[in-house]
């Protein structure tokens, strides 16, 4: 019995949501009185994988292998499930991130495991049930899943659980498996990174522009506020489809769900499909026009007026506080 | 080339999600369901790939209410229709029927939605090519057919990864892949006729279960701010609020 957590790298570097996703599963090594290991695959330099320590993994496995440098979610999938039967793990923890969800399905299958996708808690163990709450209906709602299987593999919303430095004593040790060429027949050929600003779904801020900025030549000022507080820029759906921002930044219920520790919308109405993908937001402000839309009546905080006028006041406001901070 | 493509019915898009059953059980009660929008997009990429050269089925697991559903995909051009006669348990549940039934009538490409906006697991593609043994991506962007294999875009945080992958395999779409098709009249009245195979489930051991459900805690009381003071709105993002 113990805890495996496969620590997500981006070019050899681990992400946020990778600590947070150590953090979580020491949390989960705690409640079961049990170790934690921490597995992770690609080319990591030793200092690197040695921080995986500070959010309390106890051993590091590294799989340095060549074929295996780039992510190829069957054959990630095969090299996992077999650290988790050869280290006896019984929970495999890893991040809801694009490729955990490549990952997540294809190890519950290999490990006869129930999955949680998406977690947003701590599982509650009490009377020796397995609970975990994770968002259903595009973040309208959570459910709680109970995994009733002896293998457990749960993937964590990013943003959704803090990071917690514990830091163990830990020893890295080179993993090598066999691979199997049936997992190789998906071929890389290319990463492209479209910028080397902050990811949306790992954001802890984002900056979000609807239909009321009137056209893409406009966002220069969202972009600049983004900027200005390493935010990420976000969409309405109409704002991707008419092609003035890429739908990747589109959110909302059929766009991405993001749960950042501030989300600003200006021009944005408020629609219901919009709400959904970012209602688990902790700090919700809205900057519209008109102070009859239906977002207001979600938001923390709130401006009624003209965007135009609005956001370069509130730019030269975070300027100022900046210098004076 | 043959295609599958895998549709769920789902609550529309506007629906407020209640429980009932002291939140054991969602409020189906005056929900109108629709094809899962993403499965849209899958539809359509499938019918633009096989146009002259091939053959769409949609399947479904579902019980007799998701018939208009699989109608409506009929309608947008799908060739025929398989309902596994089942509730869908979990995404397990469903990935091990599709699963068992594609093993008996082999396909080229199987496609799924990125998500179903219901329980979003992203779950079923993966699961389907685990149970296959075949590649799967699970939120892919862009689909392009060349010969005996595809390149497909795949969605990663800050840029994309371009992948080429040998058929059959599995994908599941996002927005970009495609545009929506809208049914016209012809295919709305063929779809009527178009042949649709029900299919009993096999037993399959379940290990998950959803005991209840919460929706999120309302906020307070919005806060307004004058707009010609952004200066107040930083100071109390800084000071109250604490996220700047
Ligand atoms: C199946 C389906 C799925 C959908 N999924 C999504 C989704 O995932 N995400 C999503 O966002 N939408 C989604 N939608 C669309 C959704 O219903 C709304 O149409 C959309 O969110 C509206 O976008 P908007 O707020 O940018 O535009 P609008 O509704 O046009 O609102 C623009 C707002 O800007 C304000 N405004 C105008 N000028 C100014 C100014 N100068 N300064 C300040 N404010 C100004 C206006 O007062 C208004 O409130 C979906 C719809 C359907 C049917
Ligand atoms: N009951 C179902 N029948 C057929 N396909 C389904 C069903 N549920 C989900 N799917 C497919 O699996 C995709 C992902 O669903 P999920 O894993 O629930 O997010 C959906 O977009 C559908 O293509």
């Amino acid at each position: 019995m113990s805890v495996l957590i496969y620590a997500e790298n981006a070019g050899g570097k681990f992400k946020k949501s990778t600590f947070e996703a150590v953090s979580y599963a020491r949390a989960i090594a705690d409640q079961n009185n049990t170790g934690l290991i921490a597995i992770s695959i690609g080319d990591v330099s030793a200092d690197e994988l040695n921080a995986l320590a500070k959010y309390g993994a106890e051993k590091i496995l590294n799989v340095s292998n060549a074929k295996l440098k780039n992510f190829v979610n069957q054959a990630y999938a095969s090299v996992i499930a077999e650290a988790a039967k050869k280290q006896g793990a019984d929970i495999v923890v890893l991040s809801n991130s694009f490729s955990g969800r490549g990952l997540a399905p294809r190890l519950g299958v290999k490990l006869d495991a129930g999955i949680v996708d998406g977690a947003v808690s701590l599982p509650d163990q009490s009377g020796g049930k397995f609970h975990v709450k994770k968002t259903a209906f595009s973040g309208k709602a959570f459910a709680m899943v109970e995994l009733t299987s002896a293998n457990k593999v749960i993937a964590l919303t990013p943003n959704s659980y803090k990071i917690v430095e514990t830091a163990k004593p830990a020893q890295v040790e080179d993993f090598s498996v066999e691979t199997k060429e049936s997992d190789f027949k998906a071929m890389l050929k290319e990463i492209v990174r479209s910028t080397d600003k902050v990811s949306l779904p790992d954001a802890e801020i984002v900056v979000s522009g609807g239909r009321g900025l009137k056209g893409p030549e406009n966002w220069g000022m969202i972009e600049e506020l983004a900027d200005l507080l390493g935010a990420a820029t976000a969409c309405s759906k109409p704002v991707s489809d008419a092609g003035w921002r890429p739908h990747s930044e589109h959110v909302g219920q059929t766009g991405i769900a993001v749960s950042p520790n501030l989300y600003i919308a200006i021009g944005i109405s408020g629609a219901i499909q919009h709400l959904a993908g970012i209602s688990s937001s902790k700090v919700i402000v809205v900057i519209n026009k008109d102070a009859e839309a239906p977002f207001f009546k979600v938001a923390d905080y709130g401006i009624v007026g003209d965007a135009f006028e609005v956001v370069p006041k509130l730019i030269a406001a975070i300027k100022e506080h900046k210098t004076l901070a | 080339m043959k295609i599958l493509v895998c549709i769920s019915n789902v609550p529309d898009t506007t629906t407020k999600i209640t429980f009932t059953d002291n939140n054991t059980q969602f409020n189906t009660n005056g929900v109108q369901f629709i094809l899962n929008p993403y499965d849209e997009i899958a539809l359509a990429r499938a019918i633009e790939l096989t146009e002259g050269t091939g053959t769409v089925t949609v399947i479904n697991v579902g019980e007799a209410n998701t018939e208009p559903t699989i109608r409506k995909a009929l309608a947008i051009g799908a060739t025929d229709a398989v309902r596994i006669n089942a509730k869908p348990h979990d995404a397990w549940y469903v990935a091990y029927q599709i699963a068992q039934y594609i093993k008996a009538n082999p396909f080229d490409l199987v496609l799924t939605g990125r998500e179903s906006i219901d329980y979003n697991g992203s779950k079923v593609a993966g699961m389907l090519g685990e149970l296959l043994d075949l590649p799967s991506v699970s939120i892919i962007k862009k689909l392009e057919v060349d010969g005996d294999k595809a390149t497909v875009e795949r969605e990663i945080e800050g840029g994309k990864e371009v992948l080429t992958i040998p058929f059959p395999f599995i994908a599941g779409t996002a927005e970009s892949v495609a545009e929506p098709k809208i049914p016209n009249m012809r295919g709305i009245m063929s779809a009527r006729t178009k042949p649709l195979t029900i299919v009993e489930p096999v037993e399959v051991k379940t290990n998950s279960e959803i005991i209840s459900y919460e929706t999120p805690a309302p906020r307070g009381q919005v806060k307004l701010v004058p707009a010609d003071d952004a200066a107040k709105l930083v100071e109390l993002l800084h000071t109250e609020a604490r996220v700047i």
